[in-house]
């Protein structure tokens, strides 16, 4: 097994076997992760390559590109791997979050609003803890906002600080 | 002589021409058609209590009658990208297609690159270029808010551009807005016209043929390269164009959807060929907007 490189795209191997570095997903199990934290079909990502640029960094780029790929970026940032709880981004969760069936909370206007300008909060969830998909109303549809993570009781909110607003 | 004298020759109308570079601009924003559809986001607007109206020309476009874009629900959903009206025609004259490979050469900070993206419904294949790494920072942070996932971003000059990465293959078609002496964004900036020399300019000018020429070499045969500046200078608009006619393309004319006058065949002593007439120059007065130029080439080589 050789080591991640850190400033380049390396597209994730479609199955485990395939892997030649050490500890990076495949697209299986991305899309198996999608699949069973929130429902959000593999059908969603059917156009989709994803790629590690940084440890633990994946990418979606609806396209295919030869691998390695030296350049700045490549669709956006999705998600972080490397860690025990693998950790949308916002951006991907506003893109692809309206697909989501299970582990999305819809909040009030007024938490919604606590919660992009960056607050935690005590809220009742019966559902698994974890990092959440959160919504809320926007012109009459639920709208994913972005990612919260859930534990004892309350809402701790992972907007980026650079994406926080008080509206 | 102030700068924009200079160009009152070329200008129907002076008074007007002056009195509209010295008002302040309308705070414009584009509606994102990869997050939302125009529908919905006017409709989150109007919840707000935000005046919109709407853009003749253009239906993603709205007039604001607000000062910030950037503090209500739909934008920070990413359904709304501040855009200055007339920066919207550029990629509305390229028209890309659903599917197809597009250069956007001189990207950052990313409005025009996320309205491509929108026009190809997130797909085929958009190849974003900047030299400035500050700016590719704003340009990423944009594209990501949007929601634009059909796109690469890489960090060179352009006009050394490599297609490498995307199997040397040559594009449909690619935009060059080139860097400029932005004597069009006064309204928006009047401190743009601070910096302004002749050599500058001419220094700018000698950069945006060294882009186009590349532009025209990565695009295929029979594709479209659109060239626009936000400056009134013919050095940096019709002289640069000029410049690349013997490089396999020709200007084609198009539908202008803002009122515009046509680009000039002669300045400064100096003569450029008769389709110059077919690219556009559009001023403050004609439709309340920043000034702008553009132009439509077709590959022919």
């Amino acid at each position: 097994m050789s080591e991640n490189v850190g400033d380049r795209f390396d597209r994730l191997p479609a199955t485990a076997e395939e892997r030649t570095v050490e500890g990076r997903p495949s697209r299986t199990e991305v899309l198996a992760w999608w699949e069973s934290r929130y429902g959000i079909s593999p059908a969603v990502f059917a156009e989709y390559t994803f790629w590690e640029r940084g440890a633990g960094k994946i990418w979606a780029f609806r396209g295919d590109l030869e691998t390695p790929a030296e350049i700045e970026a490549l669709g956006m940032s999705a998600l972080r791997t490397r860690q025990e709880h693998w950790k949308p981004t916002l951006e991907a969760v506003q893109r692809f979050g309206s697909h989501a069936s299970r582990n999305r909370i819809a909040l009030a206007r007024e938490e919604a609003r606590r919660f992009f300008a960056g607050e935690d909060q005590e809220l009742a969830w019966d559902g698994d803890w974890g990092y959440l998909i959160v919504t809320h109303e926007l012109a009459g549809e639920p709208e994913p906002l972005g990612v919260g993570l859930y534990v004892y009781g309350e809402l701790r909110s992972m907007v980026p600080k650079g994406r926080r607003r008080e509206l | 002589m102030s700068v924009l004298e200079r160009y009152e020759p070329l200008v129907d109308d002076v008074e007007a021409f002056r009195a509209a570079c010295a008002r302040p601009l309308p705070s414009v924003v584009r509606v994102n058609t990869i997050k939302t559809s125009v529908g919905r986001a006017r409709a989150a607007l109007e919840a707000e209590g935000i005046a919109v109206e709407p853009v003749s020309w253009h239906p993603g476009l709205c007039r604001l009658h607000e000062d910030q874009p950037g503090s209500n629900w739909p934008y920070v959903h990413g359904w709304l990208h501040g855009q200055e009206e007339v920066s919207a025609l550029p990629a509305t004259v390229l028209d890309p297609e659903p599917g197809e490979r597009v250069w956007d050469a001189c990207a950052a900070p990313g409005s025009k690159t996320s309205q491509l993206a929108a026009l190809m419904d997130d797909t085929g294949l958009l190849v974003a270029t900047d030299n400035n790494l500050g700016r590719l920072s704003a340009l990423r942070s944009n594209t990501e808010r949007l929601g634009v996932t059909n796109l690469a971003v890489t960090v060179e000059d352009a006009r050394h551009h490599s297609t490498e990465p995307f199997g040397a293959e040559p594009y449909d078609r690619a935009l060059v807005d080139a860097p400029c002496s932005c004597e069009g964004t006064v309204r928006k900036n009047p401190d743009a016209l601070a910096g302004w020399s002749l050599d500058h300019v001419r220094g700018t000018a000698g950069v945006q043929k060294g882009l186009l020429s590349r532009a025209l070499e990565v695009t295929r045969e029979g594709g479209t390269v659109v060239y626009s500046t936000c400056t009134f200078a013919p050095e940096e608009n019709e002289a640069v164009v000029d410049h690349v006619l013997d490089e396999g393309c020709r200007l084609v004319g198009f539908e202008c959807p803002l009122e515009s006058a046509p680009g000039v065949t002669e300045w400064d002593g100096q003569r450029f060929d008769d389709s110059l007439e077919l690219a556009r120059r559009i001023y403050p007065h004609h439709n309340d907007t920043g000034g702008f130029f553009c132009a439509k080439l077709e590959v022919t080589r």
